[in-house]
């Protein structure tokens, strides 16, 4: 299950699930994710303050105070991971995007790039089979994945300094959307006018949470202003 | 609850924001801690005033806001190592003395100038500001704009209402505190050690860095003679916590402070034990400072002995007779 634990700094566990990224190393991390989240609810183990999962790490934060890396360490240890398993939460979330102008600031250059036609390039996009990897960097953000091989780019060579909230940019083999103004380099293919992070939301801010499927729905420009306006 | 006595705010300051311990369990939306920058102060500041430990106080970073009270009185302090007055209604001026509290009436202005050899200062008054919470904390991340004032800092104009219109049986406490101390932090071994050449980690524990004005809540940018990193400058991206250090291509350490973003990709070197945090918030840019390295056990004692003498500090506030 995990590869290797160590501490990170003194107040966090560093589980590392291997080098390789994809859904079944993602699948493994959600998992213990979930099913941490759940001891913490049960008070079966205290002083956990945070659990950021990411494409193949899971980081356990603690209060020294409480707790501390020994502690948790023979936490871990003492998991059946037989246990461990909670495919059915997956949830499918829809995402709006329109691939229009004034949004799809990179789709010209992509196209070029990649030698196909916007149109094929908005199709293979659209066809893929979704789901999130993580959420963070800035409040929200969801990491998707995994995009067509015939659909990797690298980062923009220079990025750039404001990329619009909403937006949707493409990098290898992932897919995000910007949940503020930020600067960045992801190749921007369109937007979305659906409000992925919204801090009034008390109970989930983020629309999108680590191991949900993704289905993109396109939309035209004239949808997107309907729906923006909500 | 009625809530006359306010603060007027007439000046906000460079970067004046509420801050109390933090919002916890949100790493998973991509919400960091936040939370006071110098936690010993924060703390301080709030025992100074009789507040419990978890109480909001105003951080405010070089120079502070210039405030004036309105339809109460109050009792407040300021930690740190601070210059600031009171200027009294009748214009008299007192000279502020930090870890003290104080007395003010209707119309008495503070006027807080500027943190001396430091970054941050904290305003604390008996029983706290009235703040909104999210996500129980009262912690302003302006990035993500979250917490009191929608996300954003303090600005003029501003009307902050105290929980306490009147103070009954007011005492001046006062606090000596005296603390030596050095530029050495001390840092923990990162995970991604190895992805640097031999003679780079011999480097990163013999030579100064130098924090540049690159610095805010979100992280400090360090300027030193530039990491050499043998395997790859990015990594897959993964979380983050506050006292990461990481090395972007440059070879130039960042180091993440409280309102860190939650996923990086770059190497992490090391990490900065807990026992140091407070003492490298505090420090000002073109200062230089110096890693030194310990263990877990080490780290995990050290911190135990800090969190001791700041109790110790606490319950050694003494009546003014």
């Amino acid at each position: 299950m995990i590869k290797k634990v160590i501490n990170l700094g003194d107040t966090s566990l560093y589980c590392d699930f291997g080098d390789i990224v994809n859904k079944k190393t993602n699948s493994k991390v959600i998992n213990l994710f979930r099913y941490l989240t759940d001891e913490i609810q049960k008070k079966k183990i205290e002083g956990i303050i945070n659990l950021t999962p990411s494409y193949n790490k899971l980081i356990i934060s603690y209060d020294l105070k409480i707790t501390n890396y020994q502690k948790l360490k023979t936490f871990l240890d003492n998991i059946n991971y037989k246990d461990i398993n909670f495919p059915s939460k997956n949830k499918v979330v829809e995402i709006p995007v329109c691939y229009e102008e004034p949004f799809c600031l990179d789709l010209k250059h992509i196209s070029e790039k990649l030698k196909i036609s916007n149109e094929e390039f908005i199709n293979k996009h659209l066809s893929g089979d979704y789901f999130v990897y993580m959420t963070g960097f800035i409040a929200g953000m969801p990491f998707i994945g995994d995009l067509s091989k015939d659909l990797y780019l690298n980062r923009l060579k220079t990025p750039r300094v404001r990329v619009p909230a909403g937006s949707v940019g493409i990098v290898e083999q992932f897919c995000n959307i910007y949940t503020f103004e930020s600067p960045g380099g992801w190749n921007i293919i369109g937007k979305t006018p659906l409000k992925i992070f919204d801090k009034n939301n008390y109970l989930k801010p983020a629309v999108l949470s680590p191991g949900d499927q993704i289905k993109i729905i396109r939309i035209s420009l004239k949808e997107f202003e309907k729906l923006n306006v909500k | 609850m009625s809530n006359n006595c306010y603060l007027e705010i007439i000046r906000p300051g460079i970067n004046s924001t509420f801050q109390d311990k933090g919002r916890f369990g949100l790493h998973h939306f991509g919400i960091p801690v936040s939370g006071a920058m110098d936690y010993r102060s924060y703390l301080i500041s709030n025992a100074l005033v009789k507040n419990d430990f978890k109480v909001g106080v105003l951080e405010f970073a070089y120079q502070g806001p210039l405030i004036k009270l309105h339809n109460g009185n109050a009792n407040f302090c300021i930690t740190g190592n601070v210059i600031f007055k009171i200027i009294k209604k009748n214009k008299d001026i007192i000279e502020g003395v930090c870890n003290k509290n104080y007395f003010i009436e209707d119309q008495d202005q503070i006027d807080i100038l500027i943190t001396k050899k430091s970054v941050f200062g904290y305003l604390s008054f008996e029983g706290g500001f009235v703040l909104e919470k999210s996500w129980n904390s009262v912690s302003t991340n302006t990035k993500a704009k979250i917490g009191p004032n929608d996300g954003n800092k303090l600005n003029s104009g501003d009307k902050i209402f105290l929980k306490k219109n009147n103070i009954e049986n007011f005492k001046a406490r006062y606090l000596k505190i005296d603390y030596k101390e050095d530029n050495e932090i001390r840092v923990l071994i990162g995970p991604n050690y190895d992805y640097f050449s031999k003679d780079s980690q011999d480097r990163f524990f013999k030579e100064d860095f130098l924090i540049t004005n690159l610095t805010d809540r979100m992280g400090m940018r360090l300027k030193g003679f530039g990491l050499e990193n043998i395997k790859s400058s990015n990594i897959r991206s993964e979380g983050i916590v506050k006292g990461v250090i990481q090395v972007p291509p440059d070879g130039h350490p960042i180091i993440m402070l409280s309102d860190y973003g939650t996923i990086g990709g770059y190497p992490k070197i090391a990490n900065v034990a807990s026992v140091d945090y407070d003492k490298l918030a505090q420090k000002i840019p073109n200062t230089k400072i110096k890693f030194k390295c310990i263990d877990l056990s080490e780290a995990e004692k050290l911190y135990k002995n800090y969190r001791d003498s700041i109790s110790k500090v606490i319950n050694n506030i003494k009546l003014i007779k």
